[in-house]
């Protein structure tokens, strides 16, 4: 059920010692914990409980306090738009970071915006941004970047002629959507363009029609879930001997576990999440990302995933914004946002203005390739 | 020709998954009248089970029968605590009660195991086997069988032997069953048992073609369901035909005419079959009793 | 003066939306209220359909789902006020079920809910992939219907939510006068006839399908309202509104509440909506504490919740 299914956890996660005398600061959150969307819902979660938690031991904002109220919208607008309600109205937060899916952030914006509340989404959709809400940020690259990325890495192979197999769920169909509409930028044609329901168990009709089309040179698969590893099996399954792209949506070690040996050869635009120990000691976003991913291994026992960095780039920027505006006035913090650059991050290294609110540029992007079962950089 | 070939095997595939979960409707529904809508986490559990003991070091076969096993006793006990004691709720409370016993397995599910997605290794290797241009993965053969064996088995089960003729009289007049001896709650929780098995095997069989996680069952469900109102509700040929029909209706779509719109393909030719014959295919022609 | 039980239950809805706001601790519970209103009148047509004609719809989202978009789209493409497309989308609704109605009614049980399921489905599938007009998964932004303004022009100073409340308030009493004339006219009755038996209201002359038909288009329109206001009071539709899930959600309402009666079912409606706000102290075991609640209610009150508890009262009253 949409509203049954729609859980929500308070993750009141109060410091017992913390004095009454200190004033709390009360952050909110909408994710997608559970429904189609929960892989990115949970990674994102346990980021963000784990960093309250650690920037309370280490004396909060300014030396207050910060308590994350969280709940979960199961992947529902309706659901979810309840909730900011319920944020805004009943918790009285200050600030808002969350928003797993584009459709739920698009459908709760109007929320904050009326209340004047600052709101970091963690949802991919250029959408979000453009046009440009004064509210509204995000830190994902958007899924036009990862088309573009795609495409620079296409270019460089000198192949001109794709066929795109999509997810139907929000993510694959709004990145296909920028994948068609950004294509003659690069010289790229789309000369098949097949879809797959988010809960399809076999793709191999799809991409024997792609396979074929005439001319068809690689093949791109926007999507997240389980669809994309099975793609690549079906793929493999038919001996197709075409490059595969995948997407930054399945950005995880998961996605080479469930398409096994099939997973050998696939590239894909990730962050530098993944390719933590590739990454060289200059890099800049070295020790930022080696950090992060350390403490969530050692926390979750589980391997970090590209979407929990999204969270981990919305919590600090929020955080940073209070801390540099000294108040939790929304006018103030939202400034306090607009105004920051070069701070480097998990996605990416962040430089916002008010023209741009997500702040990031195709370098973010690191084309992968998948060897032996390893993410490798493609140089 | 390969072309078709492999549309073919495609949706053979997907319409035996269909088809398990499809026969596995039609056993509960003839003992008990009962359309159980948790049928699909049956084979979640199957699936997930097996996942994480095969991930602990469990054999692959060992692993699969206790997932089978696991998923029979949470049958049999859904029967037991929910659906026994509903005893002469209208049709409606049932299918909430149903609904309601598939949302607390899911969230049980969620938190047992975990939110992600998992896999174990098909059986006998993940070859694909060319056929005429055409390709197949060993699994699929596997998850075909079992849709044919498990068939074979009820069919023979239900109009051979003495308990499976039990069965039928309980859900066709659960009275009269009684009154010619028949513990009627026994046939139902047995048809409870047997039919959450067959789930579970469905989601052993399945899961190295179709991952598996907590929240998986749903759509089952109501492809199951669809496949089995297809083929006309209680009928064990009907369950077959109609799984197998409609995964073929969906991947031919989607090979030749709109991946977008091949779901609501298999909907479409769902509504005329039954505008046709309201019964479905191979649905009893009774009239209703007043 | 003797009241009618129709008269008893719109005063008693009435007092209860006019009252419950006091128990409101911040502005955020006339949001939960207005969520719930939205479903009650989706529910109030489904009372019609099965709580008077006895059928079963898996597929009325389907309904909302064209409302909904109509209210969203309409406006855009014709440049008219929201309302025209609220109205558009109910009169199309109806018409479609009109269409629909006849051959998919001819199916009983189990049958009609997975015809019904289909339509549904169908619904889904054309907005979640016609993304050029609908905007896909992700949905689409929907025009205000303008109550904040006319709130403000009458000096009233509500908020949306407040605003939302009051005015879903009215729209859920009118629908349920109208679903309670419906019951108790001679059409009415010759519908209940039909939830007894079929074959037995045929032979006493009722025109079954015809009657049936009409109470297909009824809770048609009903859930076509609900869709659009539902978008409206959005400012947001996805084509979510149109899922399974959805229909699923409203049947489980009416049946929980008490299928017979408007009342159980807008207490249904109460229920399933507020409780997984309630829930949320579960955290991640809500789900099944809202599984086992399903259950438990309905193997423990097989009637639906507010007609087991009015007995359980005037037993022990």
């Amino acid at each position: 059920m949409r509203l049954m299914s729609s859980t929500a956890a308070i993750s009141a996660l109060v410091l017992l010692a913390a004095s009454p005398a200190n004033a709390e600061i009360r952050i909110g959150s909408i994710l997608s914990v559970t429904g189609p969307a929960s892989f990115l819902g949970d990674p994102e979660l346990k980021t963000l409980e784990m960093l309250v938690e650690e920037l309370n031991a280490n004396g909060g904002i300014n030396g207050e306090e910060v308590v994350l109220i969280h709940y979960d919208d199961g992947g529902d607008a309706n659901t979810a738009r309840t909730l900011a309600t319920r944020l805004v109205e009943d918790d009285e937060v200050v600030a808002v970071v969350g928003g797993s899916t584009t459709g739920v952030t698009l459908a709760v914006a109007p929320v904050f915006e009326e209340n004047e509340i600052p709101f970091i989404s963690m949802a991919g959709a250029v959408s979000i941004i453009d046009p440009v809400n004064p509210w509204v940020f995000k830190t994902p690259h958007t899924d036009r970047m990862a088309c573009e990325s795609i495409y620079t890495d296409l270019n460089a192979r000198g192949l001109t002629s794709i066929g795109l197999i999509s997810g139907q769920g929000g993510f694959g169909a709004s990145m296909r959507e920028q994948c068609i509409d950004v294509a003659p930028e690069y010289g790229i044609t789309i000369a098949a363009d097949e879809t797959y329901g988010p809960r399809d168990s076999d793709m191999t009709p799809q991409l024997t029609s792609i396979a074929a089309t005439d001319g068809v040179q690689a093949i791109v698969n926007p999507g997240f879930g389980q669809g994309p590893a099975i793609v690549t099996r079906n793929y493999a399954q038919l001996g197709i001997e075409l490059p595969l792209y995948q997407s930054h949506g399945v950005a995880s070690d998961a996605f080479i576990e469930l398409a096994g040996e099939a997973a050998n050869g696939v590239r894909l635009p990730g962050s530098a999440t993944l390719v933590v120990d590739l990454l060289p000691a200059d890099d800049p976003q070295h020790d930022v990302v080696t950090a992060y991913r350390d403490a969530y291994v050692a926390r979750y026992n589980e391997p970090v995933s590209t979407f929990g960095g999204y969270a981990y780039d919305a919590f600090w920027l929020m955080v940073n914004a209070i801390e540099a505006a000294g108040t939790t006035d929304g006018e103030a913090v939202r400034e306090a946002i607009e105004n920051t650059t070069g701070w480097v991050g998990v996605t990416g290294v962040f430089n916002m203005s008010p023209e741009d609110h997500m702040g990031l540029d195709l370098s973010a992007f690191r084309m992968l390739e998948i060897v032996d079962g390893h993410w490798t950089l493609v140089e | 020709m390969s072309e078709f070939l492999q549309f073919a095997f495609s949706g053979m595939t997907v319409g035996a998954v269909y088809a398990l979960v499809a026969l596995g409707f039609t056993l509960i529904y003839n003992a008990s009248d009962v359309v159980n809508f948790a049928q699909g986490e049956f084979v979640m559990i199957g699936g997930m089970v097996t996942a994480f003991l095969y991930a602990s070091g469990t054999p692959l076969w060992l692993a699969a029968l206790l997932a089978i096993a696991i998923a029979a006793v949470v049958g049999v006990l859904l029967n037991k605590l929910a659906v026994e004691p509903a005893r002469g709720a209208s049709v409606v409370s049932l299918i909430v009660i149903t609904i309601g016993a598939s949302i607390f397995l899911r969230g049980l599910a969620a938190i047992v195991f975990d939110k992600q997605i998992h896999r174990f290794p098909a059986f006998t290797g993940e070859d694909p086997i060319g056929i005429m241009g055409a390709t197949i993965v060993p699994q699929s053969l596997w998850v075909v069988g079992g849709g044919l064996a498990i068939f074979a088995a009820l069919y023979v089960f239900l109009t051979k032997s003495v308990i499976g003729k039990a069965v039928l009289a309980t859900a066709n007049n659960r009275l009269a069953a009684k009154l010619v001896g028949i513990n009627t709650n026994h046939m139902m929780t047995l048809s409870f048992g047997i039919s959450a098995a067959v789930g579970g095997l469905a989601g052993v069989l399945a899961t190295p073609i179709t991952l598996t996680s907590y929240d998986m069952g749903i759509s089952l469900a109501l492809k199951g369901f669809a496949a089995a109102m297809l083929g006309g509700m209680g009928s064990p040929l009907g369950a077959l035909v109609g799984g197998f029909l409609i995964g073929l209706i969906e991947q031919m779509t989607a090979g030749y005419l709109s991946s977008e719109y091949k779901d609501a393909a298999a909907f479409i030719v769902i509504l005329v079959v039954l505008f046709t014959m309201p019964r479905g295919l191979f649905g009893p022609r009774v009239a209703e009793r007043v | 003066m003797q009241l009618s039980a129709k008269s008893w239950t719109l005063i008693a809805l009435a007092l209860c939306i006019a009252l419950a706001p006091l128990a409101f601790p911040s502005s955020f519970y006339y949001r939960i209220g207005a969520v719930i209103l939205v479903n009650g009148l989706a529910v109030t047509g489904l009372v019609i359909l099965f709580g008077y004609a006895g059928q079963i719809s898996l597929g009325h989202a389907g309904f909302a789902g064209i409302g909904g978009y109509s209210a969203a789209l309409i406006p855009v493409h014709f440049d008219v006020h929201p309302v025209l497309g609220l109205l558009a989308g109910a009169v199309l609704s109806g018409v479609l079920a009109f269409l629909i109605g006849r051959p998919v009614l001819r199916l009983k049980g189990y049958y009609l809910a997975v015809a019904t399921l289909g339509f549904g489905i169908l619904v889904f599938i054309v907005l979640n992939n016609e993304a050029d007009l609908t905007g896909g998964p992700d949905g689409m932004s929907v025009e205000s219907l303008g109550l904040r303004s006319l709130s403000n022009a009458l000096g009233l100073g509500l908020n949306t939510s407040e605003v939302w409340y009051w005015f879903m308030g009215l729209i859920v009493l009118l629908g349920a006068y109208l679903a309670l004339n419906l019951h108790t006219s001679p059409s009415g009755r010759a519908l209940r006839s039909l939830h007894d038996s079929e074959v037995a209201a045929g032979t006493l002359g009722v025109d079954v399908a015809r009657y049936k038909l009409t109470a297909f288009v009824i809770s048609a329109v009903y859930a076509s309202l609900a869709g659009s206001l539902q978008a409206l009071l959005n400012g947001f539709v996805t084509p979510d509104i149109a899922g399974f899930l959805q229909s699923i959600e409203w049947m489980t309402m009416t049946v929980l509440g008490g299928a017979a009666t408007v009342l159980g079912a807008i207490f249904g409606a109460g229920l399933l909506t507020a409780l997984p706000q309630a829930l949320t102290v579960f955290a991640e075991y809500e789900h099944m504490a809202l599984g086992l609640i399903m259950m438990l209610v309905m193997i423990f009150l097989p009637t639906g919740l507010l007609p087991s508890l009015a007995r359980q009262f005037r037993r022990g009253g």
